[in-house]
């Protein structure tokens, strides 16, 4: 019997169900994917045809121009992009299902504050510039993580309300100290800290794309197993454990690998605001993440950074754009138009 | 459950010896050396022509005031806040109202090219203002005061404007980005009588307007329904109460920049004191609020030393640790 929605595939006795809206979505997000990785590669200032780029990724390359331009350029631009959404909407989703809470994201837990501070730091007091920033910002996410869980631990548990609350104070700190190294920087320093908090795939180089990506696949396969007990979480601890789910490891472990996520995708971008918390949302909304919510908020994160990428090149008046602005003017809205909407249907 | 009378009053004399204490010490610490007998010279028998006594009556006396004001403001708005939002978290960096400034001042100072303090006040007042009653329209005036939608909407809004404010600083001149990442820690250096003066009279409009809505507040907090039958009218405490916390907190950031924490943690704390009834609530969040930004400031000087740490910085340096130990011993049921 077929369910409403669904479709039955058979092959001889093996049989699987296919959610119909699913699939389709799916396909769709792929097809929005391979469209837009393939516009950001010819577009730009040196316009590359798509055969050209099909023949430097398989022969030799026409030019030497557009092999440096696309293999030195735009592929490790394309790919901190893809990375870090996907990244950053895996890890939002386990922040929110952990938290309980559409808001529990990352930036709002003060873990992009810690990032903020350790590329600071390394900025600005140390003097480093370039790549060599990511390693800095990886360890400040870090250790502003392992104080939040620290301090949020209590009796061994790690309440959601807690974590919520104790982000908050330890990111309005790390904040207060990520002004103060600002303020205190020499004038040029300052302003290319305040470039890198803007949050920009710019300029990035494959210096930037290994540790995100090796970091994303190793991270994402124990996460989705990970994800079938965190789900059955959400209904309370205490209905949780009698069906033989080990909380407290399941909930540490999760946290630890959503704060990697988190840290690699801010320390190879800077921070991004939003695409933690609105793909996980999105994705339930359109509906890719009937069984998967985890591969759901990752594909929809790629998407949404790849597209506000395709919007920082379209900016008017040669205005800088940095695409963490993007985000934030975008997502920001969307709330908004979200807000206003749900109070029509009210009235 | 409420604290015994004698420890509430011990508590309250306390604050009021501290909010003196504070303050008076304030007169005497600056990065320059000024003996104490110069500086009670200075506030006794005034000599325009010595530069000490200049320095006393023209900076240290109208900081030491301002610092109260903009504490008191900050508490007051914090208090009408959490009590209209029905949110024990809420700040004026919630609901729009620090961003609002933020984005009015950075456009002002991206405009003219430099930063005249009273522009920037006056810039800093109508940008909370507008923030404010942004939020507060979206957030839902119209139908229902559904608490979690205005904080949502303040959440949104502020971070639109804050990505405004960035986006402004990134295309900026490097002098205009260095003008504001000065304000934009929170500062009450450099601030004369006339931004006093101005900040001053706003505040005390909103202070009275607080106190004369501390009995609607009471009502309010029954909760909607119950406040409608005791006789109030939700709807028009709600427009007064955003109202007195837009001029309240919107003259303490216009004045001293973003400060965070005080909006938050004087009513918790003045609450401790005197319990949830509003009318001493209100005053003692004032008193409270003035007496921790004076001792920021105070603490800001005397740690940085020649080079002082600005009060923002310092409120939230003290303020974190403080919201992290509530949060750990918050009951759940509290929230």
């Amino acid at each position: 019997m077929n369910m409403p929605g669904y479709s039955t595939l058979r092959w001889r006795n093996c049989s699987f169900r296919i959610h119909m809206r699913t699939l389709w979505m799916n396909a769709v997000l792929s097809l929005f994917l391979l469209a837009g990785s393939a516009w950001a590669l010819m577009s730009g200032s040196l316009p590359i045809a798509p055969d050209e780029i099909w023949q430097t990724l398989t022969a030799t390359a026409p030019s030497r121009a557009i092999a440096h331009v696309l293999l030195d350029i735009r592929i490790p631009r394309l790919l901190v992009t893809l990375g870090a959404g996907a990244a950053l909407g895996a890890s939002g989703a386990v922040f929110q299902t952990i938290s309980r809470n559409p808001l529990g994201s990352p930036d709002i837990i003060g873990f992009t504050a810690g990032a903020a501070t350790g590329a600071l730091v390394w900025i600005v007091a140390l003097g480093g510039t370039g790549a060599d920033v990511v390693p800095a910002a990886m360890c400040g996410a870090l250790l502003a993580g392992a104080v939040v869980y620290l301090l949020a631990r209590k009796d061994g548990r790690v309440s959601a309300y807690r974590l919520v609350l104790t982000g908050l104070g330890v990111g309005a700190i790390l904040t207060a100290v990520n002004a103060l190294l600002l303020v205190r920087g020499d004038l040029d320093v300052a302003i290319s800290a305040n470039l890198w908090l803007a949050g920009s795939v710019e300029g990035r180089g494959w210096a930037h794309v290994w540790p995100l990506w090796v970091g994303l696949c190793v991270l994402i396969l124990p996460m989705l197993f990970g994800m079938r007990p965190l789900g059955l979480m959400a209904m309370g601890d205490d209905l949780a454990a009698p069906l033989g789910v080990a909380v407290e490891p399941v909930r540490r472990w999760m946290l630890l690998a959503a704060l990697m996520l988190a840290a690699l995708a801010t320390s190879a971008t800077g921070p991004i605001a939003f695409v933690a918390l609105a793909a996980p949302q999105l994705a339930r909304r359109i509906g890719v993440t009937a069984s998967q919510p985890l591969i759901g908020a990752a594909l929809v994160g790629a998407a949404l950074m790849l597209g506000a990428d395709l919007i920082t090149r379209i900016a008017p008046f040669g205005i800088v754009m940095p695409i963490g602005q993007v985000t934030g003017l975008v997502g920001g809205i969307y709330l908004i138009w979200l807000l206003a909407k749900r109070r029509n249907r009210g009235t | 459950m409420h604290p015994a009378p004698s420890y509430r009053r011990s508590l309250l004399w306390i604050t009021l010896v501290a909010v003196c204490l504070t303050a008076a010490a304030s007169l005497f610490v600056g990065p320059r050396a000024i003996t104490a007998q110069v500086t009670m010279d200075a506030l006794f028998r005034f000599d325009p022509a010595n530069g000490a006594h200049l320095l006393v009556m023209q900076q240290r006396l109208p900081r030491v005031f301002l610092a109260l004001i903009v504490g008191a403001a900050l508490g007051a708005a914090g208090a009408v806040m959490q009590t209209l939002t029905r949110n024990p978290l809420a700040d004026p960096g919630l609901l729009g109202i620090s961003a609002g400034a933020t984005l009015a001042i950075v456009i002002l100072i991206a405009v003219t090219g430099r930063i005249d303090v009273n522009a920037a006040l006056w810039a800093g007042v109508g940008g909370a203002a507008l923030g404010g009653a942004a939020v507060f329209g979206i957030g839902g005036m119209a139908q229902g005061h559904d608490p979690v939608r205005l904080v949502l909407a303040g959440a949104a809004l502020s971070i639109v404007m804050m990505t405004l404010t960035r986006v402004i600083t990134v295309n900026a001149d490097a002098h205009v980005f260095d003008q504001f990442r000065h304000w934009a820690v929170g500062s009450l250096q450099g601030r004369g009588w006339d931004v006093l003066n101005t900040s001053a009279g706003l505040a005390l409009v909103g202070a009275i307007g607080a106190l004369l809505l501390a009995r609607p507040l009471d009502a309010l907090a029954l909760g909607r329904d119950l406040g409608q039958s005791l006789g109030t009218d939700p709807r028009r405490i709600w427009l007064v109460a955003a109202a007195v916390v837009v001029v309240l907190s919107g003259a303490a950031t216009a004045a001293a920049g973003p400060i965070s924490f005080i909006g938050i943690a004087a009513p918790h704390l003045a609450r401790h004191i005197c319990g949830p009834a509003h009318r001493p609530l209100i005053l003692l969040s004032m008193l409270i609020g003035a007496a921790l930004v004076s001792f920021a400031d105070l603490a800001g000087r005397l740690i940085g030393g020649t080079t002082q740490i600005d009060v923002g910085i310092m409120t939230a340096l003290i303020g974190g640790p403080i919201f992290v130990i509530l949060a750990r011993n918050l009951r759940m049921n509290t929230l």
